[in-house]
C-alpha cells in the first residue's frame, strides 16, 4: 500500500452552508507533489466539488494563494514532503472574504491597484510622441524600482498582515509597492498624483511595520520595505509643505 | 448566496513566532517610556538638594532597581537590535546599479553605536 | 483621501527610536550595574559633579532631548499596539492618551530643567 498523507481543506458552498467547515481528505504522497498537486488529485479523484483557483504550477500567475497550516503560500511552490507525514491544513488567504471553498473576493484589492494608478504617467504637456522616440533609462535607474515590479498580485502579503486582517481598509502592502514602483521609475511624473492615495490615513500610516508581507512574498518584492521608504518620503514632503508654504505647488 | 467573513482574533500575536517577537518589539517601548521617566526623577531628585539625590542613588543599589534595570535592558536592546536591523530597508543608498549592502549599512550603525556609546560612558563617569 | 498629518508624529516616533537604540543601553548599564556595584570608581554620579555638568546649557538641552524625544516614540508606538490588538474603535482616545501622554511628560521635564 502505497504512502498517503492528509490534506484537511476548508470548504464553503453558500448554497448549502451558512457557516464553512474542514473536510479531511487522503491523497498519495509522492516526493515531488506540491500542495497543488494534491489538491488537483482531490478533484480530479475523490471529490469533484472542491474549488479553488490555479493558472501556472509554476509560480509566476499567482492565482493559487492559500493558507497552509496557518501560512499564506503558493500552492504550487510547496512541497508535500516538508509536512509529511503529518496532516496539512488548507485555507483561503486570511483576511478576504470566502466565496467559496478557496476561493476568496479579490475586489478589494482590485479597486485598490485601480486607485494607485499603477501606469506611467506624465505631465500635461510632457508626454512623448512616437517620432521622439523611447524614453531612455538607464540601467541604474531600472535597478532603482525593479525590484517593486516583480508582484504578481499573488496577495500573500494581504493575508499575511494583521493590519490588514483587522481593518481592510488598509491600502495594503501589494498596491503601496506597486505605486512605488511607478513613483520610483524615472519615466514617470505621477508621484503626487498617487500620494493623495499613499500618504492618506488608509494608506501607509496604517502601517507598523509588521514585516510578515515581505517574509512571505514569493517574489521577493519586500513590500515593507517600500512602503516604510514612503514614509520617510511623504514626511520630507509633509515638513516641506508645511515649513515652505508659499512653495510651488505642483 | 452570501460571502463568508472569517472573524479574527484579537490574539492574533499568539499564533506564529514571527508575529509574537513584532508585539515584543512593539512592547519595548513601554521600558524604553519607563526608562525616560526614571532619568526624569533622577533629574528632579538633582535639583532637590545633595541628600535627596545622595538617597535617590543609594535606592540604585537597591535589588529591586538592578533586577528592574536588568529587565529594561534586555528589552531596550531587543529595541536597538531590530532598530538597526531594519533601518537599512529604509535607508536605501545606491553606487551606480549597486545596492549597498543592506549589512553593510547595518553595521554602520552597530559601530556608530559603540562609539556613541564610549563617548556617553566617558562623559558621564569619566570628566 | 486627504493627506494625513501622520508624518509629524513618526518623525518624532523615528528621531526618539535612534536616540534610545543609540543611548540608552549604555545609560542602563551606567545606573543598573556599573554604579550600584562600584565598577566606575568611587561615587562617579556624585552631586557635585553632576550639578556642574548639568549646569552647562548644551548638556542640558542634550538631556532633555534624551528624556523626551524617547516619549514620543513610546506614545506613537503604544498607539498603534493598541490598535493592533483590536482597539482600533478607540483609536482617537487612544491617540490623545498617548501623544497627551508624551506632551505632559515634555512639559513636566521643561519645568523640572528650568528650575536646574
Amino acid at each position: 500500500m502505497a504512502e498517503t498523507m492528509q490534506l484537511e481543506i476548508f470548504r464553503y458552498r453558500p448554497e448549502k452552508e451558512s457557516v464553512p467547515s474542514f473536510q479531511t481528505y487522503e491523497v498519495p504522497f509522492r516526493e515531488d507533489w506540491v500542495v497543488l498537486d494534491a489538491i488537483n488529485y482531490i478533484k480530479d479523484e475523490i471529490d469533484g466539488t472542491l474549488s479553488y483557483r490555479w493558472s501556472c504550477q509554476m509560480g509566476v500567475c499567482g492565482s493559487c494563494g492559500m493558507m497552509v497550516n496557518g501560512v499564506p503560500k503558493l500552492s504550487c511552490a510547496v512541497f508535500l514532503k516538508d509536512y509529511h507525514p503529518n496532516k496539512i491544513r488548507i485555507e483561503p488567504l486570511t483576511g478576504f472574504p470566502v466565496e467559496r471553498d478557496l476561493i476568496f473576493e479579490m475586489n478589494d484589492f482590485m479597486t485598490k491597484l485601480k486607485e494607485m494608478q499603477p501606469y506611467i504617467i506624465r505631465k500635461e504637456g510632457e508626454e512623448r510622441s512616437l517620432e521622439e522616440g523611447e524614453y531612455i533609462q538607464s540601467p541604474a535607474e531600472l535597478a532603482h524600482f525593479k525590484q517593486y515590479s516583480m508582484c504578481i498580485n499573488c496577495m500573500l502579503c494581504y493575508a499575511a498582515c494583521p493590519v490588514y486582517a483587522l481593518d481592510s481598509t488598509f491600502i495594503g502592502p501589494a498596491a503601496i509597492a506597486l505605486g512605488q514602483r511607478y513613483n520610483m521609475d524615472s519615466r514617470d511624473q505621477g508621484r503626487d498624483a498617487r500620494q493623495e492615495v499613499i500618504a492618506s490615513h488608509d494608506g501607509i500610516w496604517e502601517c507598523t511595520f509588521v514585516g510578515e508581507c515581505s517574509a512571505v512574498c514569493p517574489k521577493h518584492v519586500d513590500p515593507a520595505a517600500a512602503i516604510q521608504r514612503a514614509k520617510v518620503s511623504s514626511t520630507v514632503d509633509w515638513f516641506k509643505d508645511v515649513l515652505i508654504p508659499w512653495g510651488k505647488k505642483k | 448566496m452570501s460571502t463568508y467573513h472569517r472573524p479574527v482574533s484579537n490574539t492574533w500575536w499568539l499564533k506564529q513566532k514571527s508575529y509574537f517577537l513584532f508585539m515584543i518589539r512593539e512592547l519595548t517601548s513601554v521600558f524604553v517610556a519607563g526608562y525616560c521617566i526614571f532619568l526624569l526623577v533622577l533629574v528632579y531628585k538633582l535639583t532637590q538638594g545633595a541628600d535627596a539625590y545622595g538617597n535617590f542613588m543609594a535606592a540604585l543599589k537597591l535589588p529591586i532597581s538592578v533586577a528592574l534595570h536588568l529587565i529594561t535592558l534586555i528589552f531596550v536592546l531587543y529595541h536597538t537590535i531590530t532598530w538597526f536591523n531594519l533601518t537599512p530597508k529604509i535607508l536605501v543608498l545606491y553606487r551606480g546599479e549597486d545596492r549597498i549592502p543592506q549589512g553593510l549599512v547595518a553595521a554602520t550603525f552597530y559601530a556608530g553605536w559603540v562609539v556613541v556609546s564610549i563617548i556617553v560612558a566617558w562623559l558621564v563617569l569619566g570628566v | 483621501m486627504a493627506k494625513s498629518n501622520e508624518p509629524i508624529w513618526w518623525s518624532l516616533f523615528s528621531a526618539g527610536g535612534m536616540v534610545a537604540a543609540m543611548i540608552f543601553p549604555i545609560l542602563i548599564i551606567i545606573t543598573g550595574i556599573l554604579v550600584p556595584f562600584g565598577l566606575a570608581g568611587d561615587d562617579p554620579l556624585n552631586f557635585e559633579k553632576i550639578s556642574t555638568g548639568i549646569s552647562n546649557q548644551l548638556i542640558k538641552l542634550i538631556l532633555f532631548t534624551i528624556i523626551t524625544l524617547p516619549l514620543f516614540h513610546w506614545a506613537h508606538r503604544f498607539r498603534f499596539t493598541l490598535v493592533d490588538v483590536g482597539l482600533k474603535s478607540m483609536s482617537t482616545l487612544i491617540s490623545i492618551l498617548c501623544y497627551g501622554g508624551a506632551i505632559a511628560g515634555t512639559i513636566v521635564s521643561a519645568v523640572v530643567f528650568w528650575n536646574i
